[in-house]
């Protein structure tokens, strides 16, 4: 020890806080910034009350409320519409109780869930779909809390809510598609549309896609020279196409090479062509997240005498899969938005179903009214999805080594 | 054949990196219970050495025999060779999304088909004796480089390994924290006589565990014998600059 004093500990230099000295730092720094802050705010307060004029007092929300059904479900037959309701039962019990027991991700989708049934109810009662499918939503809303609530008190494990999902998978097929008997007569998906159709081919396809282009990922990687061609040839080839062109050979060219017998249905066609598309992106995605895995967790997967598929399963996939969980949910996110290209092969998801609504005389010139709506209803999916995404990043720490 | 004592048996292997030729004709033996420190200049080719001892460099000439096992391409081969030997590395490598037991039980529950408890008893066993029990249920990057080191050389002795490779353990940690590494190591080597190869700079170590050093000069073994000649009467001049050089 030397003669040195040792020094204080001091605490650290006052900031001023508050909002008053906020404005005044950011937003009231100097003249300058002073008056394009005021310039800037007038516009803004300008522009909101001209939207909010034209939402409170010149736009006809009855084309949007009186369409309500078609915009939610489609031609799907109105004494049948329960199913839709009761399917949603189901996923609102396992969103609520996956958001108490998972909590973080899923609490944001699940919050989405219900929010969007509450106020959808709220739309209906106005609508001519009434008051009964209005008390089915609130009360799928009150699933959602319900489950929450169970949820919490952990009486119920992880596992057992994950096989429910699975098994709810078929169940909501099922459900929509009919078994051809007298409790579930069958429902062409021809009449499938609106909402349900969107949320369906999103669904498939990014439950679909994602193993998908996990494996062609590992594929492109893979030591065998065949298994790596096909890979890296399928990805190439997709990517250098136009969703649209595989959309239309889906549909088309396809049911030219499968056997007369086999009938494809014309939505599963259309599912089949974004699951093919979107697996190509993921797997790129995904082949990043595995380049960043340091050799040096593989040399010590081999060291421990794991196997390829061991070394896959439980060293690099986890790592890479939650390194690339932003850029996956930005591709999720734009292949919600592209399901809207199915109406050039003739389905009538939400887009659809709007232009279909123009079309009806009485609804003449609301075009504001019909887009700014399925707007929202994209608005409201996307920016669930992304907020999901952030709090799945932070819950299992991307960014944190 | 072979000596059953003689666990490792290296004869003229060569190994080359595109056209440079990095291992040139080494041959080695050793004796099931030896320490060999290896050691000498980097490039010289002894982190590549005892990386070809479990394949993780493949050998292009000459022949290694584990344990009775030669080394070739066939694939079971490998794995029953990997399976005997435990290795540590310098960037300690463990699994960053596991935590330090994790890390420990992934391998004698996946490989060995342990069920989950009596590999979390063994994780824990072997924690304890590197001393971090407290630490099991942190991730690596909670840890210090010693504390990653020491859970490391626990996970490696989690396969019940014949062999332990070390390639320089010690010089990726900061100085403080190298003697708690080394401790482990000399415990290792001390209580249980396990063989052990160590690419290592640790003259003090080496002086006190290592039955035999082995010298690395450009890809061949210039020197080898026991710690005391090595250190005191070194018979090859390069070995003696080497050393010079690094003892100050």
């Amino acid at each position: 020890m030397t003669s040195q004093a040792s020094p204080e500990t001091l605490s650290p230099p006052i900031t001023v806080v508050g909002p008053i000295a906020w404005l005044r730092q950011n937003l009231f720094s100097g003249w300058v910034n002073g008056l394009i802050t005021v310039l800037i705010g007038a516009a803004l307060l300008w522009l909101v009350l001209q939207v909010g004029q034209w939402a409170a007092t010149e736009a006809r929300w009855s084309v949007v409320t009186n369409n309500l059904r078609l915009f939610l479900i489609g031609q799907f037959p109105a004494d049948q519409s329960w199913r839709v309701w009761l399917n949603l039962a189901i996923v609102s019990v396992l969103a609520g109780l996956s958001a108490g027991v998972y909590g973080q991700a899923t609490r944001a989708l699940a919050i989405t869930l219900a929010a969007c049934q509450l106020i959808l109810a709220v739309l209906m009662i106005i609508s001519p779909l009434g008051f009964l499918p209005a008390l089915a939503l609130s009360l799928n809303a009150a699933f959602v809390m319900g489950g929450f609530l169970v949820g919490l008190r952990g009486l119920i494990p992880r596992r057992p809510i994950a096989y429910a999902w699975l098994i709810s998978l078929p169940i909501s097929f099922l459900l929509l598609n009919g078994m051809g008997g007298t409790p579930l007569p069958s429902i062409s998906t021809n009449t499938w549309g609106g909402l349900l159709l969107t949320v369906l081919i999103a669904v498939v396809g990014i439950l679909l896609s994602f193993p998908l282009g996990v494996l062609l990922a590992l594929g492109r990687r893979s030591q065998l020279p065949m298994v790596r061609i096909l890979s890296t040839g399928y990805i190439e080839i997709i990517r250098g196409v136009p969703l649209v062109t595989i959309l239309f050979m889906a549909d088309i060219i396809l049911p030219l090479f499968l056997p007369g017998e086999w009938r494809l249905d014309r939505v599963a066609r259309a599912m089949g062509g974004v699951v093919l598309f979107s697996a190509a992106y993921v797997a790129e995605n995904v082949r990043g997240g595995l380049q960043a895995i340091p050799s040096g967790q593989i040399e010590a997967s081999q060291a421990l005498g794991l196997s390829t598929t061991q070394m896959n399963l439980f060293i690099v996939l986890p790592q890479a899969l939650r390194s690339v969980i932003p850029a996956n949910v930005g591709l999720f996110i734009s292949l919600l938005k592209d399901t809207t290209l199915v109406t050039i092969i003739g389905l009538m998801e939400v887009l659809g179903i709007g232009r279909a609504v123009l079309a009806q005389p009485e609804s003449f010139g609301a075009y504001l009214e019909v887009y700014v709506f399925v707007a929202a209803v994209f608005f409201v999916l996307c920016y669930a999805m992304s907020q999901a995404s952030y709090r799945l990043e932070r819950a299992l720490g991307v960014g944190t080594r | 054949m072979t000596d059953k004592d003689e666990i490792i048996i290296a004869r003229d292997v060569h190994k080359w990196f595109g056209a440079l030729h990095v291992l040139r004709g080494i041959d080695l033996t050793v004796k099931a219970g030896e320490v060999v420190v290896i050691f000498g200049a980097s490039g010289s080719g002894k982190s590549t050495f005892i990386r070809t001892i479990n394949r993780l460099e493949e050998h292009q000439r000459g022949e290694i025999i584990v344990d009775g096992i030669e080394l070739t391409n066939d694939v079971r081969n490998i794995a029953a060779i990997r399976s005997e030997i435990g290795m540590v590395f310098q960037s300690f490598n463990l699994f960053p999304h596991l935590t330090a037991l994790q890390n420990i039980t992934l391998a004698p529950m996946r490989v060995r088909k342990y069920a989950r408890n009596d590999a979390d008893a063994v994780g824990m066993k072997l924690l304890e004796r590197v001393g971090i029990p407290e630490q099991a249920h942190k991730y690596p990057a909670q840890l210090s480089g010693g504390q990653q080191q020491r859970v490391a050389i626990a996970r490696a002795l989690a396969m019940n390994p014949k062999i332990m490779l070390f390639d320089e353990p010690t010089s990726a940690l900061d100085p403080e924290m190298i003697s708690e590494v080394l401790d482990v190591m000399r415990g290792l080597a001390d209580e249980s006589g396990m063989t052990m190869i160590c690419v290592t700079h640790e003259m003090g170590f080496a002086r006190a565990v290592a039955n035999r050093m082995v010298f690395f000069d450009h890809g061949v073994i210039v020197e080898e014998g026991p710690p005391q000649q090595i250190f005191e009467a070194p018979t090859q001049e390069r070995t003696k600059q080497f050393l010079s050089q690094i003892l100050h």
